[in-house]
């Protein structure tokens, strides 16, 4: 088929512009997954950061990021401030910009999940503005800017993310709930656990069918080209593969619950539903539907064993993303290894460790410098009483104390 | 039989609980409540307006026990409730004119 030069620009820049207000999207399912799955008197302060992160991840991606990580620079970190022009490789630069920038955001909304009910606000920007100003940016640099760290990750393949955005967010997670420690009463002396119960499943609901949607923007808009026979066929391949890995991942979970729980736990289905989304990222466009549902499958069945792992290992996460992204970040990237001939299972392996070491030792450092200058953590007290009112004096559910009842 | 009735910061119930188990004492009732003691509310701010909060949520534990358990029953609930900040709250003892297990029946402290 004959094809003007003009319309390719047109549809490719088009692609990513809807794709990019999908993933916008996404912070929607991230903000209501969280809210549904933390208790009433610390909703005010998830929801709070869920915007705010986003706010400033893409304003500090604009100033600093977006340079960083595709501006030319050296092998390790690019260069420039804000960029200038209106093209760029065929499609729109502000396209290119506004379908990046939307991954920066979600990459941070995956570490609030993580230390939600007892991180103060306020170093958690802080924390937030370095992971997308510059941490993201830099790993980002070595795989989507191509300079392959000199060499060092030749041959790595992460479609759209599931090392480099979702284990790079888990990463971060991962280094702060180490310092910051478990929920009270989350874990007892003893060495018990004790469950703390979301307080709104409906949203949490909600939040993964959100996120589920705006998935096929994530994915599918990593083609970054719509303007060809292939370019279509491509991302047809990645969104039905996205879809159906997502299912397969909430049908794995749903089975490994009744069987290891004896009855099917919605908030496990949810999670397993995100991690078969999580563990395609790495590459829904190679594989046939067949296998994306066994790689979906596997992500569902990890999350089920990951979970109470982590509990038993006293990491407490209230939402599961550590489980979910980073478990699955993992796994998906491995699974590109294993299953695409075009990709060698090391490069993947030392993809995997290079941005993981880079990002899990960088963000410790943030979060370590956070915790012994300013501190990371509320007081007991303000825990008991919740973050809401302790640090936001906003009730999320008003009418228990203020009002008589309309 | 006396009815106790004890009003707790919410966060120590678990704990009250615990010690109230130790002791022997089985079964309760818990209430939601909210209200305001010495502990007076306080002033929040919403979109530019203040506002008076003036009550507070607290839990409430009702239990029922022989005269013989009173003693040890009030001593554990001060023990555990007690944080000394304002607010711990107050506990009530009432005599109980009758009681009776539905189920089978029985009544006075056999129901109990």
């Amino acid at each position: 088929m004959e094809f003007s030069v003009e319309m390719k620009y047109v549809l490719d820049s088009f692609w990513l512009l809807i794709s990019g207000c999908l993933v916008m999207w996404m912070a929607a399912g991230f903000a209501m997954l969280e809210a549904g799955l933390v208790r009433t008197k610390n909703t005010t302060a998830i929801l709070t950061k869920n915007i705010t992160l986003y706010a400033l991840a893409c304003v500090a991606y604009y100033y600093v990021g977006y340079n960083l990580m595709y501006g030319s620079g050296n092998d390790f970190v690019g260069s420039g401030l804000m960029m200038s022009g209106t093209s760029a490789d065929g499609h729109s630069l502000l396209s290119d910009f506004f379908f990046q920038v939307v991954f920066v955001a979600t990459a941070a909304s995956i570490v609030s999940g993580t230390v939600a009910e007892r991180i103060k606000f306020w170093p958690f920007m802080g924390f937030t503005l370095v992971l997308t100003a510059v941490i993201y940016p830099i790993q980002g640099h070595w795989s989507w800017g191509g300079t392959s760290l000199g060499g060092m990750i030749d041959g790595f393949s992460d479609f759209a993310g599931s090392t480099i955005v979702h284990s790079v967010g888990g990463w971060a997670a991962l280094a702060g709930v180490l310092l910051l420690g478990a929920r009270k009463g989350k874990f007892g002396a003893d060495g018990s656990i004790h469950p703390i119960p979301g307080s709104n499943l409906p949203l949490a609901t909600l939040g993964t069918f959100v996120l589920w949607l705006g998935w096929f923007g994530f994915n599918g808009g990593s083609q970054l080209a719509l303007g060809s026979k292939d370019d279509v066929d491509a991302v047809s391949a990645v969104i039905a593969n996205t879809n159906i890995a997502a299912c397969a991942g909430a049908l794995a979970a749903m089975v490994m619950a009744q069987l290891l729980y004896k009855k099917v736990d919605l908030t496990m289905v949810l999670n397993g539903a995100l991690s078969g989304l999580v563990a395609i990222t790495a590459g829904p466009d190679y594989p046939s539907m067949n296998l994306a549902i066994l790689i979906g499958a596997i992500g569902g069945l990890l999350v089920v064993f990951a979970i109470p792992m982590l509990d038993k290992l006293k990491i407490d996460d209230p939402v599961g993303a550590l489980s979910v992204h980073l478990v699955n970040g993992i796994w998906g990237t491995l699974a590109v290894g294993i299953f695409n001939p075009d990709v060698a299972l090391f490069a993947q392996i030392k993809g995997i460790v290079v941005i993981g070491a880079f990002t899990f030792f960088s963000s410790l450092a943030v979060w370590a410098v956070l915790k012994y200058t300013v501190g990371i953590r509320i007081a007991e007290e303000d825990e008991y009483n919740g973050v809401d009112v302790s640090e936001f004096g906003l009730h999320a559910y008003p009418e228990f104390v203020e009002r008589q009842g309309a | 039989m006396k009815k106790i009735e004890a009003i707790i910061k919410p966060f120590k119930l678990d704990e009250v609980k615990q010690g109230l188990s130790e002791i022997g004492t089985v079964g309760m009732t818990v209430l939601e409540v909210k209200g305001f003691g010495h502990q007076k509310g306080h002033t929040e701010l919403y979109r530019g307006a203040e506002y008076e909060v003036d009550f507070i949520p607290k839990t409430k534990i009702e239990i029922i026990v022989p005269d013989d358990k009173v003693a040890s029953v009030l001593e554990t609930i001060e023990q555990k409730a007690k944080t000394g900040k304002i607010g711990d709250g107050k506990i009530f003892v009432y005599d109980v004119a009758q009681t009776i297990r539905i189920r089978t029946g029985q009544t006075g402290n056999d129901a109990l």
